[in-house]
């Protein structure tokens, strides 16, 4: 069985450690939050310019001027700091978010990605994906391995216009949990029921299967 | 106005210059800590073929939305765009172009900007249709391009609170890109929602000093909600 959502964010969430400070993209990634285990202390960084985002406000706290990165309202949690854009981006670009999370449309073996424009289509802006990219030194990719169509997201070369170059190592798909090492993914993990098989066959780029491919276990 | 005194009694006097053909920077993420009422002013004025360099765009009816009513913006420099469908209709129609920017080069163009530097090397867009026509430079086997800083012309900010030189305080992530875009304009205005007398604010806690604001005028705010996102209680 391919993964769900939740399960994509379970399984991120086991990438957490105690004092992490993370930046959680829009979508799935964005439910990583919910699976913090128990007794361990995560920050998470909103780059609009929020560190400590804490959960959605009760109707009474609703507060126009505090929203996340996505424009929704939310809270703070104990300790958090609020700050300007530039501050924000300091902190990313400066390489001091200890985890990103976010989503993509492809991703290649050289570490390239691809999540923000799809030639021909209205194109809405990078916002503030680049920097992301560019700034964080681990970086998990959340995305469907293959499309609705059955074309392969994990490629030999990306085809769609870049959001940053060489900078993906680790890609979790709702089949598998990938890393790129030297010009390859390699299958590290596979959701449960899953065959190798089936991932070779979805995954267009060059892929290194070691002997022993683990199930994840939920 | 005399001395430090930055506080104008009317929207008309807060925007006078303003002229067609300019740029104005303008602060704000969504529709959070925008300078709606002087957004307002502008769409009163009439002015046209702006430049606006602003995160966003607003939405229809709201926030620089409001501007492309009656098409007076030429350009956006933005970073993420197209939440209304009047500015995908100009932009389709090739009525308003638009410069994307990732998020964290135009806050940094901004700073820069009104920092006096004229350019910096980012990371960011290396590789990317954003490096396009740029020059790239390798520092210790990393590239990084070279991105040019913004000025405005005017900058529009919104505070909480500010004292009569100026001195102005953000609340929460409304402060966003206000602090920046208070530095890069030529002529800076910011609208809050309480004038306190000098002294009265904590030296300590002041977001942008004085020295930055031209103007200060006190208004009234709708601070609409773009995605209302509740829990039970």
């Amino acid at each position: 069985m391919a993964l769900s959502r939740e399960q994509i964010a379970m399984r991120v969430a086991r990438e957490l450690q105690d004092g992490y400070y993370v930046n959680l993209g829009i979508g799935i990634p964005t439910l990583v939050a919910n699976y913090v285990p128990e007794g361990m202390e995560v920050m998470l960084q909103s780059e609009n310019g929020l560190l400590g985002m804490g959960a959605f406000p009760t109707e009474a706290e609703i507060d126009a001027d505090l929203i996340n990165a996505g424009k929704q309202t939310v809270t703070t949690t104990k300790g958090a700091s609020i700050f300007s854009s530039a501050e924000s981006f300091a902190m990313i670009r400066g390489g001091h978010v200890d985890l990103t999370v976010l989503g993509a449309f492809e991703v290649d073996v050289q570490g390239n990605i691809a999540s923000w424009m799809i030639p021909g289509k209205l194109i809405k802006g990078m916002g503030g994906a680049m920097d992301l990219v560019a700034g964080a030194d681990n970086i998990i990719v959340t995305m469907t391995h293959a499309s609705k169509h059955g074309e392969s997201k994990l490629l030999d070369r990306c085809t769609l216009p870049l959001t940053g170059a060489g900078c993906i190592k680790k890609v979790l798909t709702d089949l598998a949990w990938l890393e790129i090492e030297d010009g390859a993914f390699i299958l590290r993990e596979r959701a449960p029921g899953v065959s190798v098989d089936e991932i070779v066959s979805k995954t267009a780029g060059k892929l290194i299967v070691p002997d022993h491919v683990p199930e994840m276990e939920f | 106005m005399a001395g430090f005194d930055k506080v104008v009694n009317s929207y008309e006097e807060a925007m006078a210059g303003l002229e067609s053909g300019m740029t104005v920077i303008a602060g704000g993420f969504g529709l959070c800590g925008i300078p709606e009422n002087l957004i307002a002013q502008i769409k009163q004025m009439q002015v046209k073929d702006l430049t606006i360099v602003s995160n966003n765009c607003g939405v229809d009816g709201f926030g620089l939305g409001i501007l492309l009513e009656d098409q007076q913006i030429r350009k956006m420099v933005s970073s993420y765009v197209g939440e209304n469908a009047l500015f995908e209709k100009q932009l389709l129609d090739g009525e308003l172009e638009v410069e994307l920017t990732p998020q964290g080069t135009l806050a940094e163009k901004m700073r820069a900007g009104g920092a006096g530097i004229p350019a910096f090397y980012t990371a960011t867009g290396f590789g990317t249709p954003v490096a396009e026509g740029k020059e790239v430079r390798e520092f210790n086997g990393r590239s990084y391009i070279l991105e040019e800083s913004i000025t405005g012309d005017f900058a529009i900010v919104k505070g909480w609170k500010a004292d009569r030189y100026g001195n102005v305080i953000y609340r929460h992530t409304a402060q966003n890109f206000n602090p920046m875009a208070a530095t890069a304009g030529k002529i800076t205005v910011v609208e809050v929602e309480e004038i306190v007398e000098p002294g009265e604010l904590d030296p300590t806690q002041i977001h942008t000093p004085g020295i930055y604001v031209d103007r200060l005028i006190v208004g009234s705010f709708e601070k609409r909600i773009e995605q209302r996102t509740v829990r039970k209680a």
